[in-house]
C-alpha cells in the first residue's frame, strides 16, 4: 500500500493546524511502511523468479494506466461537485469509437483522436444533464452507461478487426534495462506514458494552479465561489467536459494499446473500480495512482495465477482476486483515517 | 504595502460612497422596498435597522447589484449605476460581508482571500505573493488572522475577519455587513465593532445591517429605520433611544417583559437589546423547595464527526423555573438538546425526567412522558413544510387518541384542533389546508408553539426559540413560555442570543466547549461577565 498522505486541504501541505511541517500522521507512517514492506517483498520474488515477478508488474502497470485514466476523469468532476458514475460509458463509447476510426482509416492516432473526442463528447453531454439540465447526477451518469452498452452492440461488427499491430512498447534507453522496474515502466507502449505524464500534470495543476484552486472552490462552497467573480455553471462545463477527454483517452488506451481489438462491453466494469481508485487515492492524480497500481497489482497476480495454475481449484475463482481484494481493502480504508467528500458534491448549483 | 496604500489615496474623495436613490423593488405583487433613499459618506457607519421581512437585505442586495430596482437609481461613488450584477459593484469598491460566510471550509486563509482574483505566475498561484498581501492588509486594519490556517479550523470571529479582509483585498471602499453579529460572542461583537471603527478612520464606508438596537446605539453614525418596505425615520444615535427605535421598528410601543420585570428607566426599548432589570420579587427563592424534573448527570455525546460535544454535563431543571443555557453555537447545545430529546445516542451518563430514566429514551418514548420540544431548525426540524397546517399540529401526537381510532387519522378530530390552535396562538394562515411552507417565519414558530404547548406537559425544551423572527412574535412567544413556567412547568431554554437567555431565565447555565463552565443569576450577572465564560474564560466566583 502506497498510499501518499496527500493533503486535502487543496494545497497547504504540511500547514494544517497543529501539524508541523515535519510531523507525520499515522496515516503517513502506515503508509511508508507499507511501500517499505512492498518493495522488500517484490525485490524478493524478483530474486527468486525474474521473469514471473516483470510479467505481473508489466500487468500491472499496464491495468493500473486505465484505472487512473477513468479515476483522474473522475475526480475532476468531483471535485466540482459533479459525481461521474458514466466513466464506464466513457471508457466503452471510447473504445468501440477508437477501434473502429483506426479500422477504418489504418491510423491508431487517429483512433486515439476518435477516442478522446469521443470522450469529450461524451463529458460534454454529462454536463448537459447534470450541469445545464440539474438532471440527478447518478441517473445521467446511468444514461451514459446505458447508452454506451447499446450502441456500441448495436453497431458492433464482429467481423471488423484492427488490421495493424496495435501499439507497440518504446524502450526509453538505459532506463529500460534497470532491473525490477526497467521493463514494467520504461519499456512501455506510448499510451502508458501519456497517461504517466498526465498523472503529474494534473497533480500538479490540481493543488497548485488558479484552475485547480477554482475547482475546489466550486465543489465546495459554490456560493462563495460565484460571490468573487468565479463563474460556476462554466468551470463545472468545462471540466466535466475536458475530464470526459481523459476517459477517452482511456477508451482508446483499452482497444488500441492494451487490448487491441474490441469486444462487446469490453471495460468490463473498470470505469467503476476506477470510482474505487479514485477515492482511495483520496481525489488526487498521485494517490489514484498508487492505488491503481495496487488494484492493477490484483489483477496482474490474478492472470499469473491461472496461467501457473497456481491453485487447484476453477479458474472463475481465481478471477475474483482482484473484487474480492476490492471489498476488504476498501472496507478497510477506514482504518487510514476519513475522507471528506467536497462538501458540494452531487448538489446542481442554481444561479440565482 | 505600497500597492494596497495607493488604491485608496489615489482616488479623489467622493462626496458619497454609496446611495440609493427613490428605490421600489417588487417581487410578485410583495413591495419589497417602496420608495427608499439612503445615503453613505466616506468614514461613516450607515445602520439599516427593521424586522426581518422590512425590506433591510432587499435594499442591500439592490445597491449591491444582485436585484434591480423596479425603479429609483444607485450611485456608486458620485456616479449612476446600472448594475447587472455584484460584480459591477465589487469593482466598484462594494464590499459584502456576507451573514452566512462566504468562505470555503478547508482552504487556507490566504486562499480564500485571493480567490477569483489570485496572483498569479504561468497559471499556478503566486503563494508567496499573495501572502504578503494578506498579511499587509491584515496589519494595515488590524485584522489578525493566521493566514495558513484552514478557515474550518478558525473561530467564527476569525472567520469574519477573514470575509472583511476579502472585500478589502478587493479595495472595498465601502463595506455592506448583513447582520454581521449574529454569530459572535458580546466580545467578539466589541471587537468587530472597534474594527468597523477602524475602518471609517480610513475613509471606508459601511452599512451594517442589524435588529440589535444596542449595537447601532454604540456603532452607527447615521439610522435609517425600514418597516414594512418604507423609510418610517432617519436619525442619529444622538437624536434618539433605543426606545424610541423599537418603537419605529415595530410601529406601536413593545412590551417584552411579561409579568416579572419592571420597566427600566430606558423604558420598553431596553428590553428588546439589553437584560431587562429584574424587579426584586423574582421567584427564585421558593425555586429550591420545587421538584426536580430534568435531571442529566455526566451526560456525555458526540457530534455527527464524531467528536465529544456534551462532556461529562450535568444539569438540573426544577418545576416552575426557566434554566437558559448560554453559550456561543457550536459549543454542545445542540448535541445536548437532541441527547435529551431522543434524537442522539449518548455515549454516557443519564437523563431522567419526572423521576423517570429518560435514557437512551426514543424521541416518542421522551414525547410521551410529557416533553414539548421546540427544535432548533424549525424548517428542518419543527415542521413538514408541504403538510397542512393542521397535519403539522398534530405532528408530536396524531397517533394518539382523539386524533387516530383503530389505525385511521380522524380529519375532523385533527382539522378542529387545528383550528383551535391557530386560533389560541394567533398563526396567521388563510386556512388550515394551507402547507406549512407558506407561513412566515413567525408563524411557524408560533405554529410549533402552539402544536408542543396543546398537551400537558412536565418539560419544555425550546431551542432557539425566537431565532430569525419578527419582535411581534418573539413578545408573543416569550409571554407563552413565561406563562407556562408559571404555571408549573420546567423549561430548559437554549438560545444563541444572551439577550434573550438573561430576559427569560430564573438561571443561566453558561456552556462552553461541552460543559456547563458556570451557572449564574440573570440579575445580577453582567453581559460582560457571561460573555467571558463564554468564550471560556475560567469563573472568578464559583457560582
Amino acid at each position: 500500500m502506497t498510499l501518499p498522505a496527500t493533503d486535502t486541504n487543496g494545497g497547504t501541505p504540511g500547514r494544517r493546524a497543529g501539524l508541523g511541517p515535519s510531523a507525520w500522521s499515522p496515516q503517513r507512517m502506515w503508509s511508508v511502511a507499507g511501500a517499505v514492506v512492498l518493495v522488500a517483498l517484490v525485490w524478493g520474488f524478483y530474486a527468486w523468479d525474474g521473469a514471473q515477478t516483470t510479467a505481473v508488474l508489466g500487468g500491472t502497470v499496464r491495468a493500473a494506466t486505465l484505472l487512473v485514466l477513468g479515476a483522474m476523469c473522475g475526480m475532476i468532476g468531483e471535485r466540482s461537485g459533479i459525481v461521474n458514475i458514466g466513466i464506464e460509458g466513457q471508457f466503452l463509447m471510447s473504445a468501440f469509437t477508437a477501434f473502429t476510426v483506426a479500422s477504418m482509416s489504418g491510423s491508431l492516432f487517429l483512433g486515439v483522436v476518435a477516442g478522446v473526442s469521443t470522450g469529450l463528447a461524451m463529458g460534454w453531454m454529462l454536463a448537459a444533464m447534470s450541469v445545464g439540465l440539474r438532471t440527478d447526477q447518478i441517473i445521467a451518469g446511468t444514461v451514459l452507461n446505458i447508452a454506451a452498452l447499446g450502441l456500441t452492440s448495436f453497431f458492433y461488427d464482429r467481423g471488423r478487426s484492427l488490421g495493424q499491430p496495435k501499439y507497440q512498447s518504446i524502450e526509453l534507453g538505459p532506463l529500460a534495462d534497470l532491473p525490477v522496474v526497467g521493463t514494467a515502466l520504461f519499456n512501455r507502449p506510448p499510451l502508458t506514458y501519456l497517461a504517466l505524464v498526465l498523472v503529474v500534470v494534473l497533480h500538479v495543476l490540481l493543488l497548485r494552479s488558479v484552475w485547480g484552486m477554482r475547482t475546489t472552490a466550486i465543489g465546495e462552497h459554490p456560493g462563495a465561489a460565484a460571490t468573487v467573480g468565479i463563474d460556476v455553471i462554466r468551470l463545472r462545463y468545462w471540466n466535466v467536459t475536458l475530464a470526459g477527454g481523459l476517459a477517452g483517452l482511456g477508451g482508446a488506451y483499452l482497444a488500441l494499446e492494451s487490448v487491441g481489438t474490441f469486444t462487446r462491453a469490453m471495460s468490463g466494469g473498470r470505469g467503476f473500480l476506477a470510482l474505487a481508485v479514485m477515492i482511495f487515492g483520496r481525489r488526487t492524480p498521485l494517490g489514484a495512482y498508487a492505488a491503481a497500481l495496487f488494484f492493477g497489482f490484483t489483477t496482474a497476480l490474478q492472470g499469473q495465477f491461472q496461467l501457473n495454475d497456481t491453485f487447484d481449484i476453477p479458474a472463475q475463482f481465481v478471477g475474483m482476486l482482484p473484487f474480492v481484494v476490492t471489498i476488504i481493502v476498501v472496507a478497510a480504508a477506514g482504518l487510514f483515517g476519513r475522507m471528506r467528500d467536497p462538501a458540494a458534491l452531487g448538489q446542481p448549483y442554481e444561479v440565482r | 504595502m505600497a500597492a494596497a496604500a495607493e488604491t485608496v489615496v489615489s482616488q479623489a474623495e467622493p462626496e458619497v460612497l454609496l446611495a440609493g436613490h427613490g428605490i421600489t423593488k417588487r417581487f410578485g405583487p410583495v413591495v419589497a422596498n417602496d420608495d427608499v433613499s439612503v445615503e453613505l459618506r466616506p468614514g461613516r457607519i450607515l445602520a439599516l435597522l427593521g424586522e426581518n421581512g422590512a425590506g433591510k437585505s432587499t435594499l442591500v442586495n439592490v445597491l449591491f447589484g444582485l436585484h434591480r430596482p423596479d425603479a429609483g437609481q444607485v450611485v456608486i461613488a458620485d456616479e449612476h449605476m446600472e448594475l447587472s450584477s455584484p460584480h459591477d459593484a465589487i469593482a466598484r469598491g462594494v464590499g459584502m460581508v456576507h451573514q452566512h460566510f462566504q468562505l470555503v471550509p478547508p482552504m487556507s486563509v490566504v486562499r480564500n482571500i485571493v480567490l477569483g482574483a489570485e496572483p498569479r505566475k504561468l497559471g499556478m498561484i503566486d503563494v508567496a505573493q499573495a501572502r504578503r498581501r494578506v498579511m499587509d492588509l491584515a496589519d494595515r486594519f488590524g485584522l489578525g488572522v493566521d493566514p495558513d490556517a484552514a478557515v474550518e479550523d478558525l473561530p467564527v470571529g476569525a472567520q469574519q475577519r477573514v470575509e472583511i479582509l476579502k472585500a478589502l483585498y478587493r479595495d472595498a471602499r465601502v463595506l455592506i455587513a448583513d447582520e454581521p453579529t449574529a454569530v459572535l460572542t458580546p466580545q467578539e461583537t466589541d471587537h468587530l465593532l472597534d474594527v468597523l471603527r477602524g475602518l471609517t478612520a480610513q475613509g471606508v464606508g459601511i452599512v451594517f445591517i442589524t435588529h440589535k438596537l444596542r449595537e447601532v446605539m454604540a456603532a452607527a453614525d447615521d439610522i435609517v429605520v425600514l418597516r414594512e418596505g418604507k423609510v418610517v425615520g432617519t436619525t442619529t444615535p444622538a437624536q434618539t433611544s433605543e426606545a424610541a427605535l423599537a418603537e419605529l421598528m415595530v410601529g406601536r410601543a413593545v412590551d417584552l417583559h411579561g409579568d416579572r420585570f419592571e420597566s427600566g428607566a430606558t423604558g420598553v426599548g431596553s428590553a428588546v437589546s439589553t437584560a431587562a432589570a429584574p424587579s426584586d420579587e423574582a421567584p427564585i427563592a421558593e425555586a429550591g423547595e420545587r421538584p426536580v424534573v430534568l435531571d442529566i448527570a455526566g451526560l456525555c455525546t458526540d457530534d455527527d464527526r464524531g467528536q465529544r460535544a456534551v462532556d461529562e454535563l450535568s444539569l438540573t431543571v426544577r418545576a416552575g423555573e426557566i434554566v437558559g443555557v448560554a453559550g456561543v453555537e457550536g459549543n454542545g447545545q445542540r448535541e445536548l438538546v437532541e441527547a435529551i430529546t431522543g434524537l442522539r445516542h449518548a455515549t454516557a451518563g443519564t437523563v431522567s425526567i419526572s423521576d423517570r430514566d429518560a435514557s437512551g429514551a426514543r424521541p416518542r418514548q421522551v414525547t410521551v412522558i410529557g416533553v414539548g420540544h421546540i427544535p432548533e431548525d424549525r424548517a428542518k426540524h419543527g415542521l413538514i413544510g408541504s403538510y397542512s397546517v393542521a397535519d403539522n399540529s398534530v405532528l408530536n401526537r396524531y397517533f394518539k387518541r382523539p386524533f387516530a381510532a383503530g389505525g385511521m387519522l380522524r380529519r375532523d378530530r385533527i382539522d378542529s384542533h387545528a383550528r383551535d390552535v391557530v386560533a389560541t396562538f394567533d398563526v396567521r394562515t388563510p386556512d388550515v389546508e394551507s402547507p406549512a411552507d407558506s407561513l412566515s417565519g413567525g408563524n411557524k414558530q408560533k405554529l410549533i408553539v402552539g402544536r408542543e404547548f396543546a398537551d400537558e406537559i412536565d418539560l419544555l425544551i425550546a431551542a432557539q426559540p425566537t431565532r430569525g423572527i419578527d419582535i411581534g412574535a418573539i413578545e408573543f412567544i416569550w409571554r407563552r413560555i413565561r406563562e407556562r413556567r408559571d404555571e408549573g412547568t420546567a423549561v430548559l431554554l437554549v438560545s444563541a442570543e444572551l439577550d434573550e437567555v438573561l430576559a427569560l431565565s430564573d438561571r443561566v447555565a453558561v456552556m462552553y466547549e461541552g460543559r456547563i463552565v458556570a451557572t449564574v443569576d440573570p440579575r445580577s450577572a453582567t453581559r460582560e461577565e457571561i460573555g467571558l465564560l463564554m468564550a471560556g474564560a475560567t469563573p472568578t466566583t464559583p457560582a
